[in-house]
């Protein structure tokens, strides 16, 4: 069965820099804005663009997100001929191995993407929060002939040192690959994101694999590689929000954006909506001493208590006189009487005793209270 | 070990719900934020181990195929078994028989294709969250022919509508009538063997009677053993509009809410994908229920708002309910007050019903 593009989603990282967010479950896994896991915005964007044959590249602490993904029902990837397939790492008669890099991933599920033989491949992450149609990054590699195309976006000339930037001529025809550089000379960072011709990738990862020294990660060795051989790479520019929620303080600050309607409308319900499993909980019950601004509440959720800036997720429950301020409370979170928290990420199923008061310092970045150190910050204050 | 059949039958429901059933069946009444009624009776059939659901519908059951799809929301799209959708045959070349006898009678093949031995036969404005193997268990311990679920309902002015049982000291059903001091209420669930249902409806038809509960199992009251069940858990029953409209504002009450929602498997509906519902720095929101997908930037109080709600600035909803969409623009006002979908409420408008009778908006007003 042939298909123009497949697409193969990278969620197999750590994300060891979340810290206790990460501990056990993959960063894809993450909860995000309420009633989301972070890779239904990639998932989502597949199932709005079109894009119907998706591998999941999976390899780090990957129960709770193939439990989260299933047959892909969610995102309508439940299909007869294609839809989505799960890439665990595997064995074979020659044995096998971890896979090594997001390059070293893909190489070794060649023969997954070889059976639909496709044009194209898009490669995404399964780490980043945005809403993006591939079909125009797509049309544009396409229309350029490029063997490469690679989607980024304009940064604050400030920020450059922060991104992989790209540097272009004026037809956005890239020369050159600069990590992390001091002294840009473009402000357009990479996302991650790529259309390769399918044949093109391929021989750069059989290249790749033989040798000893390679990272075998696209940003690393892929494209300096195509670059040093001259093929036709080149940048589309996105424009919109897109955040890489890489550690505690951005997955903080996405939150916070999330409130702000001029930051970002991602969470609109409009066209491009965003899919995620549905945990059939009833409507939020809201009780008579709540004061509730400036947050966003999910399904089971109970609200007697003060929120303010702040994200519940589903089934939280916030007795009376609790205020929460800017914090972000994960699925099914206690809150007892009297408790305040202010700057506060407090993980999945933590109950947090009445009279608990727990605030981050301005400097500090917030703090997470998991199951496994809430009874040593209680016992600190 | 012995299984059971669903059927929800839609037949013979009273119609006392003006506009709210001018295009849809009581079945697809929208209920508590998220839900249609069938919602409950569908979920507590699937927590139930019944794996195949059939459902007989009147007329108007568009809203009710678009609500229900494939079943897939309540797992019921099966390889074996799921859901069955029988539609009225209005014209049917031997017409035999009218009412929900008819649909039995057409229908006849299902019944009997099914491996399962037992029919639970339930309507749709019994609101519960309960599992119905006890009951299933019950009738077969008991050796009844028929065991009818029932409950202590206290709401006087709803038991002027709903069937009560007398029975004697075994639990026996010694009369079906239409009391109105007696509490002893018929939920309208019932159980019985798959080949006494077929026989029943063989003598309905043979007597051109139509009304199965009636003329099948009441005008046998004598011959048959019926049992009775007794459900003391918490539960709605909704005949009226006076009816939803408490048994819908009863449900802000945590304890109510708890009791539906929170001790139970979960009650199955559509999904939506809505976002979580915002609030905004102007929101005052007390006491009420809310769906996602929701905007609030106004006052909300003792009310109940459905999925994709917008309140705008300034405005006021107090002891109302408003269904899935509705957008209440600035500075308007509303009170005991039931939108049904879609509707808009433009700038300082001022809307206000009684809790007896709440001002009902037809779907997709404008006012």
């Amino acid at each position: 069965m042939k298909k123009e593009c497949v697409t193969m989603l990278l969620a197999g990282g750590a994300g060891t820099r979340l810290g206790m967010l990460t501990k056990n479950l993959a960063k894809p896994a993450v909860p995000f804005g309420g009633r989301y896991r972070v890779i239904d915005f990639a998932l989502s964007n597949c199932l709005n663009s079109g894009m119907n044959t998706v591998g999941v590249v999976t390899q780090y602490s990957p129960l709770v997100l193939h439990r989260h993904i299933g047959v892909g029902k969610a995102w309508g990837l439940d299909r007869l001929e294609d839809g989505l397939t799960i890439l665990s790492p595997f064995t074979t008669c020659d044995g096998g191995c971890w896979y090594l890099g997001t390059a070293d991933a893909i190489f070794k599920n060649c023969h997954f993407i070889d059976q639909y033989h496709p044009d194209y491949v898009l490669i995404l992450s399964g780490d980043h929060i945005y809403q993006m149609d591939y079909n125009q990054i797509l049309a544009q590699h396409k229309e350029t002939e490029a063997d490469v195309t690679i989607a980024t976006m304009e940064v604050p000339w400030e920020e450059t040192s922060r991104f992989g930037i790209l540097n272009t001529t004026k037809n956005l025809r890239i020369y050159e690959f600069e990590e992390k550089p001091s002294q840009a000379k473009n402000n357009l960072a990479s996302m991650g994101i790529y259309v390769f011709n399918w044949e093109v990738l391929k021989l750069f990862l059989e290249k790749d694999a033989t040798k000893d020294h390679s990272d075998h990660d696209f940003g690393k060795d892929i494209i300096p590689a195509m670059l040093a051989d001259e093929l036709h790479l080149y940048a589309y520019v996105f424009e919109g929000y897109w955040k890489d929620v890489g550690t505690i303080q951005s997955y903080w600050e996405a939150h916070m954006d999330l409130l702000n309607p001029n930051s970002t409308t991602i969470l609109e319900h409009g066209k491009w909506k965003n899919y995620s499993r549905d945990s059939y909980l009833a409507p939020q019950l809201i009780g008579e001493n709540a004061v509730i601004r400036h947050s966003l509440i999910s399904n089971g959720c109970i609200v007697d208590g003060t929120v303010e800036e702040s994200v519940l997720f589903e089934k939280v429950q916030i007795h009376q006189h609790a205020i929460i301020h800017q914090s972000i409370l994960h699925p099914n979170a206690q809150i007892g009487e009297h408790v305040l928290l202010d700057r506060v990420i407090v993980q999945e199923n933590v109950t947090i005793p009445d009279h608990t008061k727990i605030a981050a310092n301005e400097e500090e970045e917030p703090i997470v209270v998991s199951n496994e150190n809430i009874n040593s910050i209680l016992l600190m204050r | 070990m012995a299984s059971m059949i669903g059927l929800i039958n839609l037949e013979h429901e009273n119609d006392q719900f003006k506009e709210l059933t001018y295009h849809r069946p009581i079945a697809s009444i929208p209920f508590a934020g998220r839900y249609r009624l069938i919602d409950f009776t569908l979920s507590n059939m699937v927590q139930s181990q019944i794996h195949e659901v059939a459902i007989f519908t009147q007329n108007k059951y568009r809203s009710l195929i678009g609500h229900l799809g494939s079943g897939a929301d309540w797992e019921l799209n099966k390889t074996h078994g799921g859901l069955f959708l029988f539609p009225p045959q209005a014209h049917h070349s031997t017409n035999i028989s009218q009412g929900d006898v008819g649909h039995f009678y057409y229908n006849r093949d299902f019944f009997e294709n099914s491996s399962a031995e037992y029919v639970l036969i339930s309507g749709s404005q019994f609101v519960a969250n309960l599992n119905y193997l006890p009951l299933f268990h019950y009738h077969l311990e008991t050796g009844a022919d028929v065991t009818l679920l029932t409950t202590q309902h206290d709401i006087i002015q709803e038991l002027k509508n709903c069937l009560k049982l007398e029975l004697d000291k075994n639990n026996k059903v010694i009369a079906i009538t239409n009391d109105k001091q007696n509490q002893e209420t018929f939920c309208g669930v019932y159980l019985l063997h798959k080949s006494l249902l077929l026989e029943l409806v063989d003598e309905c038809v043979a007597n051109h009677k139509s009304y199965f509960f009636w003329d099948g199992i009441r005008a046998n009251l004598e011959k048959l053993h019926i049992a009775a069940y007794h459900y003391d858990g918490y539960h709605s029953i909704i005949h009226d509009v006076a009816g939803y409209f408490r048994q819908s504002m009863k449900l802000i009450k945590p304890e109510n809410y708890r009791q539906l929602f929170r001790n139970y498997p979960p009650v199955f509906t559509k999904v939506s994908n809505h976002p979580p519902t915002r609030y905004q720095h102007t929101a005052i929101v007390k006491d009420s229920l809310i769906a996602t997908g929701a905007l609030i930037e106004g006052t909300v109080e003792n009310s109940i708002l459905f999925r994709g709600v917008k309140v705008k600035k300034g405005a006021v909803v107090k002891n109302s309910i408003i269904m899935q969409d509705g957008e209440i623009s600035t500075d308007s006002q509303l009170e005991n007050v039931i939108l049904d979908k879609q509707v808009v409420i433009t700038k300082n408008q001022m809307l206000k019903g009684s809790i007896k009778h709440p001002y009902i908006i037809e779907k997709k007003s404008i006012i």
